[in-house]
């Protein structure tokens, strides 16, 4: 997993609420079984003309310049809701995505960012629509930079703002972990717990 | 110290505290499906890892299944077939149990598992899945994940998870006649937004969720994710045990009154307490039916549509203005007067055979109205062959209703089929996204017998002016 310490980039904001899996990605988009060859497929019902078409909607942020540049995305509240479908953030990691600033998160979403080097950033939503505006004043030159060495979104106004993240998410990105190496070496509490439980809960062991 | 129903079953599923409040908590079954749980399967075997416990893993096929009587493992979806090939491969290669194309206990995911009792009272329960939520109406602490996590879970039975904070919902007083449990879970996304339960693991207590019969309250409890809640739980009582009792993978004689022994332990102490507390009076409820493109867009029947400019929040004003002009809707019409041109029943919200009955109710002796197009999907195939033994297949079909083999189907467009560009469907499903069943399909979701009433009167429509 590509590890995330600090990046200064293009933001786009896409201020809409409840931006759900199934727009980040449609279902008809997901054509193979594996993470890759997503990235074409990202909004596609936003980013196109007609469903299946490659036709560009010229309105749509991620069509404009400097958009198709940016790194990190500023979005409404409620984002990744819907579908447990890694698909959708799969397709944007690949698409080029690296965090993602909004006021909340779908809860399967947000862990689905963790684990594949994404950065979910929950801020107030008044300061998310302040971002936007500083950054659609002149997109190219008034970057964002987000650091989760120091935890902060540093404004193109140059006032920095702090966010919360869980310290186990916070690991896993600056290492870049496998999870399942890490719990690997906790086998021996897993065996111990399953000792136990077998005797406490024997219907659970089938 | 008061515990509540979620307390004590991460205290009960505690393997280690990885500190800061996040904890890692024992797995006892993981169910998958050919849509995402391939994907895991296979980067687990690309990994060189195994499957722990392979003996506690389920796998079914659901998501992209064709479901027209005769099928196969062709699909409508293009490229579709290799999902279910390389999930077939994979489920025998890590020899977890798989609920086949043709095998008599197929069905969508949260059907099959209370169904086969591998969901039951007290377990935790994951699937790359994010309606996984739904088994929370047996009592099992069932959350949705990532392909992924599934992964981790897969290999260790075990998740990190940080704990969230802590929600009881009080559905208050008793549903009218013709109101059910999809109008509640409906109310509560109208009344408090599709972000309301964000953050929270919610318990749904009150006496309108107690009256609930099981399979209502695994309706409930569906749409917990469209609340936005990290999942929801309805404590176990006596109507549950008395449905796990018998069920394949059950608990059995000794072993079943010892496990019911301890689920009696697992409800909420008295004086637990909850970092937030709501109330919703149900006894007032009409059908619930939504206009717009997100679960917090929904009213009453007997409502109309409501006016964008009434709406004091930009955002939420600008999703109302997006919403409208996707579903081609003016503010003021009268929701019982909006014409559909096809009406669905189906998914793992509403299709098991409580739901079919009540539909099969309305439609006795009916027929749907011309132009409309009329599917009914049964949950698992379980219930399909209950209702063909019931008659309730003759009911559909002799009211001109489609009667189909079990899956997601039209839930979402993954089986490659839909309703059609701008055509305006009822559905007893769970998310109306836009182009969620289908390129720029609309629709409006609604309990099975809303959509069986609407259905005959060719608009969205009150069944409870068709009750017999």
């Amino acid at each position: 997993m590509e590890k995330f310490t600090r990046i200064t980039a293009i933001a786009a904001p896409l201020l809409r609420i409840n931006v759900d899996t199934d727009a980040i990605i449609p279902s008809r988009e997901m054509k193979t079984v594996g993470k890759t060859g997503l990235a074409a497929g990202l909004f596609a019902g936003w980013r196109y003309q007609a469903p299946g078409s490659r036709d560009e909607n010229p309105d749509f942020i991620l069509n404009r310049e400097p958009y198709r540049q940016a790194r990190i995305l500023l979005a409404g509240a409620n984002f990744g809701c819907g579908s447990s479908r890694e698909h959708a953030v799969w397709a944007l990691q690949e698409w080029g995505m690296r965090s993602i600033i909004a006021p909340s998160f779908g809860a399967i979403f947000a862990g689905n960012c963790v684990r594949n080097g994404i950065l979910p950033v929950v801020l107030d939503n008044a300061l998310v629509e302040d971002l936007a505006r500083q950054v659609e004043a002149d997109p190219a030159r008034r970057l964002l930079t987000v650091d989760l060495v120091d935890c902060t979104v540093t404004a193109p106004d140059g006032r920095r703002h702090a966010f919360a993240i869980a310290a186990a998410d916070r690991e896993m990105l600056l290492e870049g972990l496998d999870g399942i190496a890490l719990t690997m070496k906790r086998d021996d509490e897993i065996l111990a717990f399953q000792g136990r439980d077998r005797l406490r809960r024997p219907w659970i062991y089938l | 110290m008061a515990r509540s129903i979620i307390d004590k079953l991460w205290d009960d599923h505690l393997v280690a505290d990885l500190g800061e409040g996040t904890s890692l908590l024992y797995i006892d079954r993981v169910f998958l499906h050919e849509r995402t749980g391939s994907v895991a399967l296979k980067e687990l075997a690309a990994a060189n890892r195994r499957v722990r416990n392979p003996e506690q893993v389920f796998c079914t096929m659901d998501h992209i299944v064709d479901t027209l009587p005769g099928r196969g493992d062709s699909t409508r979806m293009p490229g579709g077939t290799s999902f279910i090939t390389q999930t077939r491969e994979a489920a025998h290669a890590a020899g977890i149990t798989l609920f086949d194309i043709g095998s008599s206990d197929q069905g969508i995911v949260h059907v099959v598992s209370p169904e086969q009792g591998i969901a039951l009272p007290g377990v935790t329960l994951v699937c790359p899945d994010s309606h996984t939520c739904t088994l929370g109406g047996i009592g099992a602490l069932a959350w949705g994940i990532g392909s992924t996590e599934a992964e981790h879970a897969l290999a260790t039975k075990t998740l990190a998870v940080r704990k969230p904070r802590s929600m009881r919902i009080d559905f208050q007083g008793q549903l009218a006649a013709g109101v059910t449990a999809k109008d509640m879970i409906l109310a509560l996304i109208g009344a408090h937004s599709a972000s309301g339960g964000v953050g929270y693991a919610i318990e749904f207590a009150g006496e309108a969720v107690r009256s609930l019969p099981v399979e209502a309250r695994l309706t409930l409890c569906n749409m917990g994710v469209e609340f936005g809640a990290w999942t929801v739980i309805i404590a176990p009582d006596q109507a549950v045990f008395d449905y796990v009792r018998g069920r394949p993978y059950a608990p059995r004689d000794q072993v079943l009154e010892q496990a019911i022994a301890y689920w009696r332990t697992l409800p909420s102490d008295p004086d637990a307490v909850f970092d937030r507390e709501i109330t919703l009076d149900c006894s007032t409820l009409a059908p619930q039916v939504t206009w717009g493109t997100s679960p917090q867009h929904e009213t009453g029947i007997d409502g109309t549509v409501p006016d964008p400019a009434g709406e004091p929040d930009a955002n939420r004003r600008q999703a109302m203005e997006r919403a409208l002009a996707y579903m081609a809707l003016q503010p003021g019409t009268r929701l019982d007067q909006v014409p559909i041109q096809a009406a669905f029943i189906g998914s793992c919200t509403n299709s098991r055979l409580s739901d079919l009955r009540a539909a099969a109710a309305i439609l006795e002796g009916r027929r749907v109205a011309s132009g409309v197009r009329a599917i009914c999907v049964p949950g698992s195939t379980q219930v399909k062959l209950a209702a063909e033994r019931e008659g309730l297949d003759r009911v559909f079909r002799a009211a001109g209703f489609e009667w189909r083999e079990s899956g997601c189907s039209m839930c979402f467009y993954a089986g490659g089929e839909s309703f059609g560009f701008e055509e305006r469907v009822v559905s007893s499903t769970n998310r109306n996204f836009e182009n969620r069943q289908g390129p720029r399909t609309r629709t409006h979701l609604a309990s099975p017998v809303t959509v069986a009433a609407s259905a005959i009167a060719g608009r969205l429509a009150d069944a409870r002016t068709l009750a017999r």
